[in-house]
């Protein structure tokens, strides 16, 4: 039962989400905050950003870690199997089809037109860890890193892993109270 | 036993130094498989890289399990995508699971706290990259009110996400050829 639960739950955001592993995150954040209950805001946060921090596809380390907490390690492997075999058999077993129609706007639109809804997804998430740090941090701290680190990627163009890095450092630092 | 061999280091390598989710690893797919090993040409990768992108799901592992399918069958397939998914989801695992071990010392919840903002900024960006590349697909208009119809539904009336992306995904396979300017985007959500 636990299985099937983990299955669907990265099923879902597997095949719905355009735009490459990113783009599933907040699908996935639906199946595992609100709808399985498995994780808080904070704790899928956390996982989210250690799995930035790490290197390797984002959407298939989060369903295996998620998966690997709900249903140990046979938990981690229907996780990523519903994550990638799915889209993965529609590739192989399409890309003839699909080869005909590379240039057809029907395809292309498919694309774009879902763009929009996910960016509201995104957009959705964001706002909630950012409630969730105001919150937890209070509205100095989260203000001071959201804007060292927005000049440290996007200005300065820092390796995310070391901004991250530098984010766990400041809060065990600073924030542990 | 050397193709094999091969499709090991090239997606493990690609998978193990591929920061930011699977789509920033893919030039390091296309510098193993198309200059290192030689296993298609330019033009073919960006094809299926394309192709690739019309279809839903994490882009890394499409990417992989065709190309492995294609230098060496099934057992290519189960390969490459092997290779680049298990090194970091056993790092993910083996570090979270240490962190949890320490999750009641104060400095581990204080690092959590201190990385939130972090991700914030990281979502924003990615936010930001997706409004502006719907923009450019369809028109600000089209774009916006898609944007509005999705936040209402998702948020205020609570739909799950999936049905409004399979309600516009039938839409755009259903709906007559061309016509880009004349599309009604208002009618789609809801019905």
């Amino acid at each position: 039962m636990i299985y099937w639960e983990i299955f669907l739950a990265f099923f879902i955001p597997g095949i719905l989400g355009y735009g490459g592993g990113p783009a599933s995150i907040p699908l996935v954040e639906y199946e595992v905050v609100a709808k399985y209950q498995w994780m808080t805001v904070e704790e899928f946060s956390e996982v989210l950003a250690l799995g930035n921090a790490l290197p390797g596809p984002i959407a298939t380390k989060m369903a295996g870690y998620i998966g690997y907490e709900v249903g140990g390690a046979f938990g981690a492997f229907v996780g990523v199997f519903a994550t990638v075999a799915p889209s993965l058999v529609l590739m192989i077993g399409l890309l003839g089809l699909l080869y005909k129609f590379k240039d057809s706007p029907k395809v292309k639109n498919m694309t774009s037109l879902v763009r929009p809804t996910i960016a509201i997804l995104l957009g959705v998430l964001t706002y909630r860890f950012l409630e969730s740090s105001y919150i937890g941090a209070g509205i100095w701290h989260t203000a001071f890193l959201i804007i060292i680190g927005f000049l440290l990627l996007e200005k300065w163009k820092v390796h995310p892993a070391f901004v991250i890095i530098g984010g766990l450092g400041y809060g065990a630092i600073f924030l542990s109270f | 036993m050397k193709t094999h061999l091969n499709l090991f280091i090239a997606f493990f390598r690609s998978g193990i130094l591929g920061f930011g989710g699977g789509p920033s690893a893919i030039p390091l797919v296309h510098k193993e498989v198309v200059q290192t090993f030689k296993w298609m040409n330019d033009d073919e990768f960006s094809d299926v890289l394309a192709l690739g992108n019309t279809l839903p799901g994490p882009i890394n592992t499409k990417m992989a399990g065709y190309i492995g399918y294609r230098v060496a069958g099934v057992f290519g397939m189960i390969n490459a995508v092997l290779s680049s998914i298990v090194p970091s989801i056993l790092m993910m695992i083996v570090l979270l699971t240490t962190l949890t071990t320490f999750k009641d010392q104060p400095w581990v919840a204080g690092m959590t706290r201190g990385v939130i903002p972090i991700v914030v900024v990281m979502m924003a960006v990615l936010t930001w990259d997706f409004f502006k590349k719907s923009n450019q697909g369809l028109g600000w208009k089209v774009s916006i009110t898609l944007l509005l119809v999705s936040f209402l539904l998702i948020e205020m009336v609570h739909v799950h996400p999936g049905i409004i992306i399979a309600l516009l995904l039938s839409y755009a396979l259903l709906k007559p050829n061309k016509l880009k300017k004349e599309e009604k985007p208002k009618e789609r959500g809801v019905n």
